[in-house]
């Protein structure tokens, strides 16, 4: 029974990771760049959230804040891309990477200024309630959080496989001249795969917010989620949920069976392990293109 | 003789500092297969880049239609008709045969259109209706080739740059993609811009040639003119005529020089 409760809150935990590291998937299939702000767009979206909510700021009923703040979120993603990234079009991978460091930086720093630096819990209709399923006592938000992973990943799922942008989205990510050749708008394209990317992120943040409390420093644990990418096998989305998954469950396991000191290492004890047995990832989608 | 349907004047298209086309002109009338050969580096694909935008150019005009279309972005040029085929296929490896064709008409909105197009590809190219759910990075050479014939097909194209379709892969294959496209050519009226390095099967299938070298336009003809040419013969077909000794290939000048 101990282990159930366990395996649940650490497949909570694991699915916001494998939301962020959804996120980083998602902007390296489009633009071949690590955007390592996405823990902190995350965070963003946990504040925007708040900000909104919250009776001592704005004070929105729940339903009409979670929209807004997923616009805003899709907004910011959107700009970032419109207003820096694609500056750096044609700059080396590693001019992307430090200045997407930096506005990790930047989104830190503005979220303390307006937010301040305490942490702060997400008041939502679910806060607090219990359900009870057998023998387990879950929190109704570790249930939310698990369910709306999966009706988001299905969702994902069907706009990558049926829709016309979806299509459009892994072609340019698969072959940017092709998508070129056959008259995708790249450019436009990869501006919305940035919004969507922001999307994931605010939905992963208000996930967090409301089953545990941020600050300005929770973005950081983008850095777990990348490792969960890469555990995965960066450039695969589903491998990316998987990673998340792996991770969140282990945490819990680990720190309840191995000594205190050692067990925060085992996620990164995993990556490593993955990284040298399986370079690729464990669900990389690895083609060599014929001649 | 009719309109040209695609006229190029005096196009220079640099690649940074380089220039690879330097001052080249021609003309595509309606129904026509026109091929460009030459060698490697002579800069065919970069013309062929310059058409579909992928690249501008410096200097000069393309006019389509009537219009000036040099230095439009790609999904425009596309929008208005014509189609770049590219060297090496570049299909969408991780996606099906029907995805990969539904991409290709992307810049469509009309379904009774798409679907009629996609049934006028699978009549071409029987073997894509029965790999249609294969992910396209599994086909085969000559596969993907097709694949990439059919995606361009289904922008429902007025011209189609294809660049190398004969490129690695076996005589026979190269014969079976050129007899579809003569039959594209006569059924459907496509007009067709075709760069090849394989002179003797271009030239075959083609109504006009250019040759290209380092950037320019030396000679044009109609094709028969051309496989007769002796400066065609020797350099490009591959045709060695016996004589003397100072008229072996190596101490020999090609007349445009």
């Amino acid at each position: 029974m101990d282990n159930a409760q366990l395996l649940i809150s650490g497949l909570a935990n694991g699915c916001v990771y494998g939301l962020i590291a959804l996120g980083f998937v998602l902007i390296y299939k489009a633009t071949e760049a690590v955007n390592f702000a996405q823990g902190d767009f995350m965070m963003l979206g946990a504040f925007v959230t708040i900000g909104l909510t919250n009776t001592e700021y704005i004070g929105l009923p729940f339903l009409l804040a979670l929209p807004l703040s997923l616009g805003i979120m899709a907004a910011l993603g959107y700009l970032v891309d419109r207003l820096i990234i694609r500056r750096l079009f044609g700059e080396s991978q590693t001019a992307v990477v430090i200045l997407t460091i930096a506005l990790g930086f930047v989104i830190r720093f503005v979220a303390g200024l307006i937010w301040g630096h305490e942490p702060q819990t997400l008041q939502n209709p679910l806060a607090g309630k219990e359900v009870r399923f057998g023998g387990l006592v879950l929190g109704m938000e570790d249930v939310a959080v698990i369910v709306v992973t999966v009706l988001l990943t299905w969702g994902l799922y069907v706009f990558f496989s049926k829709t016309r942008l979806g299509l459009a989205m892994q072609g340019a990510s698969q072959n940017q001249l092709a998508a070129y050749y056959m008259g995708i708008p790249v450019k436009r394209v990869q501006g919305l795969i940035w919004a969507l990317a922001g999307i994931v992120a605010g939905i992963a943040g208000i996930l967090f917010a409301a089953k545990g409390s941020v600050d300005p420093t929770t973005g950081l644990l983008g850095i777990k989620a990348f490792a969960a990418a890469v555990i995965g096998g960066f450039g695969s989305l589903p491998g990316a949920l998987a990673g998340g998954l792996i991770v969140g469950v282990i945490e819990p396991f680990a720190s309840r069976y191995i000594a205190a000191g050692y067990s925060q290492i085992a996620p990164y004890a995993l990556l490593l392990a993955v990284l040298i047995f399986r370079p690729h990832g464990l669900f990389s989608q690895v083609r060599v293109k014929k001649v | 003789m009719s309109q040209p349907v695609l006229s190029i004047r005096n196009i220079e298209s640099f690649y940074g500092p380089i220039m690879a086309i330097r001052g080249v002109s021609l003309d595509v009338h309606p129904g026509q297969i026109v091929s460009i050969l030459g060698a490697n580096g002579a800069g065919k694909t970069t013309l062929m880049k310059t058409i579909s935008g992928v690249m501008d150019p410096e200097k000069g005009t393309i006019s389509f239609d009537g219009q000036h279309i040099q230095g439009l972005e790609p999904h425009k040029i596309v929008q208005k008709g014509i189609v770049h085929i590219p060297e090496g296929r570049e299909v969408f490896p991780l996606l099906t045969v029907d995805e990969n064709l539904s991409l290709g008409a992307y810049t469509l909105t009309d379904k009774g259109q798409i679907d009629h197009d996609r049934d006028l590809v699978f009549s071409y190219f029987p073997i894509l209706r029965d790999r249609r759910a294969q992910e396209a990075g599994t086909l085969s050479g000559g596969q993907q080739q097709m694949l990439a014939i059919g995606r361009g097909l289904m922008a429902n194209p007025k011209i189609m740059l294809l660049d190398e379709p004969s490129l690695g892969l076996s005589p026979l294959l190269v014969q079976e993609i050129f007899d579809i496209l003569k039959r594209l050519n006569d059924e459907q009226n496509m007009t067709m811009i075709l760069v090849e390095q394989n002179a003797t099967a271009a030239l075959e299938l083609a109504h006009h040639g250019y040759v290209m070298e380092i950037g320019r336009i030396v000679m044009d003809g109609t094709a028969d003119v051309l496989m007769q040419s002796e400066d065609i013969r020797n350099f490009y077909l591959g045709v060695q005529e016996e004589g003397a000794r100072e008229n072996r290939r190596w101490k020999r000048k090609k007349t445009w020089r």
